[in-house]
């Protein structure tokens, strides 16, 4: 039993049709939009909550009940603003890109609904820097929609008003970071605040605000389309939906799609990836929901249930679905060093345990990556893991701590095997 | 910060780009984005406007463009801000360069999942006709940089050359690209894979095929 294609959300992932407002409406967008919003604000939260929708960003809070709280009166001084998260970053993540480049109006219209649903004034689709032709597309494709009065003043004839704003990024992973994002649409470096206070009450401007992924908005019309129950039908119980999975690195054919949540990983490869380059048999590990959660060594992952609970018993999570497959040819080593030096790269230097950090612990992975270190510095660097996680402001520190343990926990004979084959080398010399 | 940019000479740059303003068509949409933004939190349009100067600079120069210091200090008085907030914003974010680069920005993502699809050919397509990781051609074509993921991880590895990305490459598909630029020619954008259209499974998607060839539209079998 696997998902059909009268059952996916996204039918234009692949941009085989134009993504322009007249094709988007033919596939079912802006479908009596209108009809929606009567139901009223609480209603759509209700059915939010009901549907079991997760957050896509990674995180995986329950979206409908993210939104609850948000003040149910904003103040005329205080308006309330939806902030969508495009800032796609996630090394292994690339379905937000398909999502704004291919079928965009799902994410505008998501944008109006949920924003009316928790009392927003605007949204600002906050799309990373280096999508540039992505953003070319979705500020075509908010103005198709101010244009057909689908946004601005009464939006949609709802009698809401509602603006949506594109503001693209430049070039920094942790901006990706709710409180970062805000800091930067205010036009500051994107340096994470502190919480609390949380964003639902005192976000952007000051003001309560909502950050949600791309994801996650742009499923929302469908749902309450289709209703609460149709959408958690799929997927095993606390990890309900359809999800649109990554798969990139050894697999024969790389590919986005869209398929049930808690597909069993092997029947999400052997379906739509062509299997594992070589054959199961040499599948070593996968990193399965972007680089920021722990690798799984290939006998764990094999028939693992591709959800937050399924992934999360084998010591890792679904993050933002993004399955990174390496196989027996690879240099885990390299591969999670490389992972490491994308984190010095990305750290703000705000907080000193991930500012220094994140360098340390790089210069020490390319030393394990050569064996040019002790055995004991192997302790040394799971000791430094631990005092960088969890002591920052953000959760930069603990993505960059999490992928060297998952690395130790299951390679230490790997690393320990490269350290004496570099002593034997020495000592011959 | 010993990787950090040698900013270019002081009195050299103010005095090729101390008198910098919009062009009219620039200013137009200046105005258009700082109407996003609130009254008052005009600052917020700081991000858009050095993407804009950038723009600017390069099409004055005919390359990717750069941020001059005088630019800088022209936008952020644009915007009513201190010029340091400015210029902190201009040296956060990667997208701003803060040196002169070349007439394409060659920007080879090398990070995990382009390493394992064979980014380090990609990269060394481009050493193999002179570019050094960091520098520009001496004939001012190419500037090499090693930059992070760029979020096409499907479609690995990749290299985003000023605004366009190409895809699925190897090695003889980037020295292609390469020749092509060089020669002044537009290669075509995307995925290089010949018979792939986006993401989908190379050799043809494995779900929602009436899509291929007709805006199907599914609601009809709800």
């Amino acid at each position: 039993m696997s998902l059909q294609d009268k059952d996916r959300i996204f039918t234009n992932i692949y941009g085989f049709q134009p993504w322009n407002l007249k094709s988007a409406q033919m596939r079912g967008d802006w479908d009596k939009t209108k009809d929606l919003m009567k139901r009223g604000q609480d209603a759509i939260i209700e059915e939010i909550k009901a549907s079991g929708l997760r957050g896509r960003g990674g995180a995986g809070f329950p979206t409908g009940l993210k939104w609850s709280f948000m003040p149910k009166e904003p103040r005329a001084d205080r308006p309330s603003f939806l902030v969508i998260n495009a800032d796609e970053s996630e090394p292994g993540s690339c379905k937000d890109r398909e999502i704004i480049r291919h079928d965009p109006h799902k994410l505008i219209e998501g944008a109006l609904i949920a924003g009316f649903a928790m009392r927003a004034r605007a949204a600002y689709i906050y799309i990373r820097g280096e999508f540039i032709r992505e953003a070319e597309t979705l500020f075509a494709a908010v103005q198709e929609a101010y244009d057909a009065g689908l946004l601005g003043k009464n939006a949609a004839k709802s009698g809401y008003d509602f603006d949506v704003f594109v503001h693209r990024g430049a070039g920094a992973y942790i901006c990706g970071e709710e409180t970062a994002m805000i800091e930067s649409l205010e036009g500051k470096k994107g340096q994470p605040r502190l919480k609390p206070p949380f964003p639902a009450g005192a976000g952007l401007y000051g003001c309560p605000t909502t950050v949600n992924n791309v994801e996650s908005i742009a499923v929302v019309p469908t749902i309450l389309r289709r209703g609460a129950p149709w959408f958690s039908s799929f997927g095993r119980e606390n990890n309900k939906g359809t999800k649109l999975f990554q798969i990139s690195g050894h697999v024969n054919t790389p590919c986005v799609v869209e398929e049930e949540m808690s597909i069993p990983f092997r029947e999400l490869i052997d379906k739509h990836c062509g299997g594992i380059r070589g054959g199961w048999d040499n599948l070593l590990a996968v990193i399965p929901g972007g680089s920021s959660v722990p690798l799984v060594p290939a006998a764990e992952i094999m028939d693992c249930p591709m959800d937050f609970d399924g992934l999360k018993a084998v010591g890792s999570g679904l993050g933002t679905a993004a399955a990174i497959v390496m196989d027996k040819s690879t240099d885990v080593v390299q591969a999670i060093s490389r992972i490491s030096y994308f984190y010095k790269h990305e750290s703000c230097g705000q907080c000193t345990p991930c500012r220094e950090g994140t360098g340390w612990m790089w210069r020490v992975m390319e030393r394990l990556r050569t064996g040019d270190a002790d055995i004991s510095e192997i302790d040394t660097l799971y000791d430094v893991t631990k005092q960088v996680e969890g002591h920052t402001i953000c959760a930069l520190g603990d993505a960059a701590a999490w992928p060297i343990q998952g690395l130790i926990k299951h390679f230490r004979p790997e690393l320990e095997r490269r350290i004496r084959d570099n002593g034997a080398l020495e000592a011959a010399e | 910060m010993a990787d950090a940019p040698q900013i270019p000479d002081e009195a050299e740059t103010r005095a090729r780009w101390g008198a910098f303003a919009w062009t009219a068509e620039n200013a137009a949409k200046a105005k258009a984005v700082i109407a996003r933004y609130p009254a008052g939190r005009q600052r917020s349009a700081v991000m858009p406007l050095l993407d804009l100067a950038q723009r600017q600079v390069g099409a004055e120069t005919q390359t990717q463009g750069w941020l001059p210091v005088p630019v800088i200090e022209f936008v952020a008085a644009q915007l009513d801000m201190p010029f340091m907030r400015a210029y902190e914003v201009a040296s956060f974010y990667t997208m701003y360069n803060l040196v002169p680069v070349g007439r394409y920005h060659v920007q080879v993502c090398g990070t995990t999942p382009c390493l394992l699809r064979g980014s380090d050919d990609v990269m060394a397509a481009c050493k193999n006709r002179g570019m050094i990781k960091g520098k520009t051609t001496p004939d001012g074509l190419f500037t090499l940089t090693e930059v992070e993921c760029m979020g096409t991880c499907t479609n690995a590895p990749m290299v985003q050359i000023n605004d366009d990305n190409y895809e699925d490459l190897d090695f003889d598909r980037m020295a292609a690209i390469l020749d092509a630029l060089a020669a002044g020619e537009t290669p075509k954008a995307g995925t290089q894979i010949p018979g792939r259209h986006t993401s989908e499974p190379e050799g043809g998607p494995t779900t929602l095929k009436e899509m291929v060839k007709a805006n199907h539209d599914y609601r009809k079998e709800w």
